[in-house]
């Protein structure tokens, strides 16, 4: 019943006009006004994207739901309104549907100063990340991807920590400067084919150093969005100074982006490139899982710790589709780099879902205690037990425990590493200790042993509306863990036709 | 020779109606009391008005030369001297209340503003190498009776210094430029001019000629190495002035360049490239670098029009149609931008006091969330951020330098643009991140709000659908 409304347009303007409402509509003294209005477009505009799931043809690698404007948006340069989802991107759309309305929940209590301009740039970016999962023209594509920054921008600096102000610059210059890279290598590939498609570019041809630039130009643009090692100074900065909110967007979505920008961009448009260049990628994943795995273990602060436990498995994110090549070249077929780049997909879909639980679970401590400091915490578990069951939970599934949807990411991309290298799945399997490490240490020192002090005394267990939040993470955390079938179902074919483009040369 | 036709002159009536207006607003302006001086801004903005209706009159497709060649009218000359009507309105209109509360709100500011149109609208028209040197003048001699209009104030009366000299140094350059290429080529007609040029390999004197005119060009827009004067002047002139200075001369300023390199000059295309792209490469790298250090926001915004200017001669001097279509793009832009950037420092300033400072800036989220969010889009925009006007410039451009095979140009214009970005950002920390200092509420009248307010939403609207503006700009240029 949905096949003729634009979906795709319906779910990215709908937050982005109601966030003007937002801002129009309510100022300080009508705060309550404005988290209802937030609440309510959030949530009907997770309703409209619905549809995309159940209306999205599995089996087929076309893209679905397409719009496209009969006239040019901007003749002079070919520039089209022209927007569409595969089984990549439509996964994604879901996640920041869905995580725009826990946001808006989570800030319901804890956001007091500025409340509608605070609802206004979610929603607004929700809109906008939705567009960068939904263009398929390159200008389009870019235009929300760097819009995007601006609300995130405002975000961090207005309602963010002690160190705020460094820490927005820093992330704003960090990714703009990564994108420039990437809009020249779209305006030479702009002059190269005389169009903006990114549809078209997947079909031109061109030779290995050409390829080799333009990598290079995405890379530098994904790699600080992702972030790999070591363009990732900025992430640990951002997170620990933006509230709550902000933390969950940048680790769920924002991040989310840099590796749907390989898929869409790096891999399908210069595949003999990408295998040029696998070693470089494979090595800067595993420097990330490892390395950046042992740098989360010293961490004294809980959301830097998250932080760089989300650097770490954003690695294999990365590691899970760049080994496609090796494995390819070793085993002859696709099975092994299929499950490789199925198992970075569901990572990324799976991280969202747990990096936004632990970051809420943060911001459930910090709105009572006003640290993240770990020291200040001791035995939570005695006065919040309903809240520690959750986290423990969100623990367990961020160490990659079985049952959870951490479990199912890391084990395929593991898996599928050892038909690549012993060495590689080597590597990755370390994460199974230092992600544990990490993570069950910091539940430990936090959460058990006597109550360390008068204010953990006065705590008290989370609210109806905190509890909403945390159940449904919970249920989305077991569902794929348990249940990963429908997900994967929906990316098999896309992911195919991916496999075929990356290994048919360009050349 | 001697049957003057009148069908000779309509090309130049928007001109002719305008310097008839302006004598007739001089003359008025006498007998007019300083508590009616409002009667001289309303005759003054009706002139502009009155001369964009002649000006949407006579437009015509083909393009049309008057008095003996000296004078042309073409589709590029259409579109930008509406647009410095446009750009002129806004100014006078800004610049009301920032005169009124300063005891300068004479009419010599509008007289002279208008005259300082006249000789853009001469100088974007002119078809000779005298007619260039004559609009030239008549906007320059305005610009420095502008800039020393608050004749008490020091810092004014040394910019006025500052500008009139270099200014005069300046044209002399051009004049002497002039002056090799008539001896070269025997013509001062730019037709005549550009076919005994030819393509042929210039000699020493055509080159030596050909330096000198753009030097003089380089002074006028304000490219490094000849931006001196720019951040002295920009500072030191009474905002409303700045604001002049900073917008519609700028798109007379290209027109010059236009009309002198491509229609005069364009078989040495190949020589003044070079040139142009050391000029560019400088400007972007000098003007947003230093623009960094400043903590006067008009010096800031001067060094950052250097650094536009960058910009905008990367289109112009890959030497394609297509290429000064993008540049004219980018100077409407600019202006656009321009125009808005001075008109906020317009308004945060009152009777007494100037919102000079980057620290005036603080807090204005708090002091009015709806100007601070017109500044930032404003900043965003000059930045080259999406989704506001300022990106497809920059956009443009940059694709310009690209098809031209210029790939590390691109590269120089974006990293350039990353250093910028930071001086942008910190206005927009100083207004959302900080606290406010003054927390006087904005007082301003109904018309200068609305207007800012259109046109700060205009750098939005017109980033949201560049198509038009951007189509305007290739017809006009492709004629």
């Amino acid at each position: 019943m949905f096949a003729d409304w634009p979906l795709l347009s319906l779910v990215i303007w709908l937050p982005i006009f109601g966030g003007m409402w937002v801002l129009l509509s309510g100022s300080n003294d009508r705060a309550q006004y404005a988290r209802l209005i937030a609440l309510l477009v959030s949530v009907v505009t997770f309703l409209v994207s619905i549809p995309l799931w159940t209306g999205f043809e599995r089996g087929t690698a076309a893209m679905q739901f397409v719009e496209k404007g009969e006239q040019a948006w901007i003749p002079a340069f070919n520039i089209y309104y022209h927007l569409g989802i595969d089984g990549i991107s439509m996964p994604l759309i879901l996640l920041t549907t869905f995580a725009t309305v826990l946001v808006v929940l989570a800030g319901w209590k804890s956001i007091t100063r500025r409340v509608a301009q605070y609802m206004a740039a979610f929603l607004i970016m929700e809109g906008l990340m939705i567009g960068v999962f939904a263009a398929l023209d390159a200008a389009l594509f870019y235009v929300f991807w760097e819009a995007m920054l601006i609300p995130m921008f405002l975000i961090i600096g207005i309602w963010g920590g002690e160190r705020r102000v460094y820490a927005t610059i820093k992330f704003f210059l960090y990714t703009f400067a990564g994108s420039v890279f990437m809009l020249v290598a779209l305006l030479y590939l702009y002059f190269q084919t005389g169009s903006f498609s990114i549809l078209d570019y997947h079909a031109y041809k061109m030779d290995l150093s050409v390829q080799i630039l333009i990598f290079l130009a995405f890379l530098v643009a994904f790699a600080v969005k992702v972030p790999m090692w070591p363009v990732h100074t900025w992430l640990p900065d951002a997170h620990v100074e933006a509230p709550t909110g902000g933390s969950v967007i940048l680790a769920a979505i924002m991040l989310k982006l840099g590796t749907y920008g390989f898929l869409r961009f790096s891999l399908p448009i210069t595949p003999d490139a990408s295998r040029e260049l696998d070693w470089l990628m494979i090595a800067l994943s595993l420097i990330a899982i490892v390395y950046i795995g042992f740098v989360a273990l010293v961490q004294t602060d809980m959301k830097k710790l998250i932080a760089y436990s989300s650097i770490s498995h954003m690695g294999f994110v990365t590691l899970g589709f760049f080994i496609a090549y090796r494995i390819y070249d070793n085993t002859g077929s696709y099975d092994g780099a299929v499950m490789g780049l199925e198992g970075g997909m569901v990572q990324m879909i799976s991280h969202g879902f747990i990096s936004a639980a632990m970051f809420l679970s943060i911001g459930v401590l910090y709105d009572r205690m006003h640290s993240r400091a770990i020291k200040d915490y001791g035995g939570v578990a005695n006065r919040m037990p309903i809240f520690v069951s959750f986290m423990v939970l969100f623990a367990m599934a961020n160490a990659g425990l079985p049952g959870t949807s951490g479990f199912v990411g890391e084990f395929m991309v593991i898996l599928s590493a050892f038909k690549a290298n012993f060495w590689y799945a080597f590597f990755a399997a370390l994460t199974l200790i230092l992600g544990a490490s990490y993570t069950l240490w910091m539940v430990k020192r936090v959460f058990f042993g006597e109550v360390a002090n008068d204010n953990v005394a006065k705590l008290e267990d989370i609210n109806k509306r905190e509890f909403i939040i945390m159940l449904v993470l919970a249920v989305m955390v077991l569902l794929i863990g348990l249940w990963p079938a429908p997900l994967i179902d929906v990316m098999e074919a896309t992911t195919q036709n991916l496999l075929q483009q990356m290994m048919t040369s360009k050349l | 020779m001697t049957n003057f036709q009148l069908a000779n002159v309509t090309p130049a009536a928007p001109e002719i109606f305008l310097l008839g207006a302006i004598c007739l607003v001089l003359v008025i302006d006498l007998f007019v009391a300083d508590k009616n001086r409002i009667i001289t801004y309303f005759l003054a903005q009706l002139s502009l008005l009155m001369t964009l209706v002649i000006t949407l009159f006579t437009i015509s497709n083909d393009t049309q030369l008057a008095f003996s060649n000296l004078f042309v009218r073409d589709g590029m000359a259409d579109v930008l001297k509406i647009a410095i009507y446009l750009a002129t309105f806004v100014v006078f209109l800004y610049a009301k209340d920032y005169l009124r509360d300063r005891d300068i709100f004479k009419g010599e500011f509008y007289t002279l503003g208008l005259f300082g149109v006249l000789g853009m609208m001469i100088l974007i028209s002119a078809h000779h190498l005298l007619t260039i040197y004559l609009g030239l003048e008549l906007l320059s001699l305005s610009m420095y009776a502008m800039v020393a209009l608050q004749r008490d104030s020091r810092s004014s009366s040394e910019a006025a210094m500052k500008y009139f000299v270099l200014g005069a140094i300046a044209s002399g350059m051009l004049l002497y430029g002039m002056s090799i290429i008539y001896g070269v080529t025997g013509s001062l007609e730019l037709a005549n001019v550009a076919s005994k040029i030819g393509n042929q390999v210039p000699g020493v004197l055509l080159s030596f000629g050909l330096v000198f005119m753009i030097v003089g060009i380089a002074f006028k827009l304000g490219a490094v190495p000849f931006h001196m004067w720019l951040p002295d002047v920009y500072q030191g002139a009474p905002t409303a002035v700045t604001l002049y200075i900073s917008s519609a001369p700028k798109l007379a300023a290209f027109a010059m360049m236009i009309r002198l390199l491509v229609d005069g000059m364009m078989g040495l295309h190949e020589h003044w490239q070079g040139i142009l792209v050391i000029l560019a490469v400088l400007s972007m790298g000098l003007g947003n670098l230093l623009a960094i250090a400043q903590g006067n926001i008009k010096r800031m915004l001067a060094y950052s029009a250097i650094s536009h200017v960058g910009f905008l001669l990367l289109g112009v001097l890959t030497g394609t149609d297509e290429g000064f279509a993008t540049s004219m793009f980018y100077t409407l832009a600019y202006v656009l931008m321009s125009l808005g950037g001075f008109g906020m420092v317009i308004m945060l300033s009152r009777r007494g006091f100037e919102a000079e400072n980057l620290d005036d800036y603080k807090g204005l989220n708090e002091r009015s969330p709806w100007y601070a969010f017109m500044m930032l889009i404003l900043m965003f925009s000059m930045a080259g951020v999406p989704p506001f006007l300022g990106f497809w410039a920059k956009l443009a451009v940059l694709e310009q330098v690209i098809n031209n095979g210029m790939l590390w140009l691109a590269i120089v214009g974006v990293i350039s643009s990353i250093i910028g970005a930071f001086y942008y950002l910190r206005i927009i920390k100083l207004m959302y991140f900080d606290k406010a200092e003054d927390t006087s509420p904005l007082s301003s009248s109904p018309d200068m709000q609305v207007m800012i307010s259109f046109n700060s939403l205009a750098v939005l609207g017109l980033g949201l659908f560049p198509g038009g503006l951007m189509a305007l700009c290739i017809n006009a240029i492709a004629g």
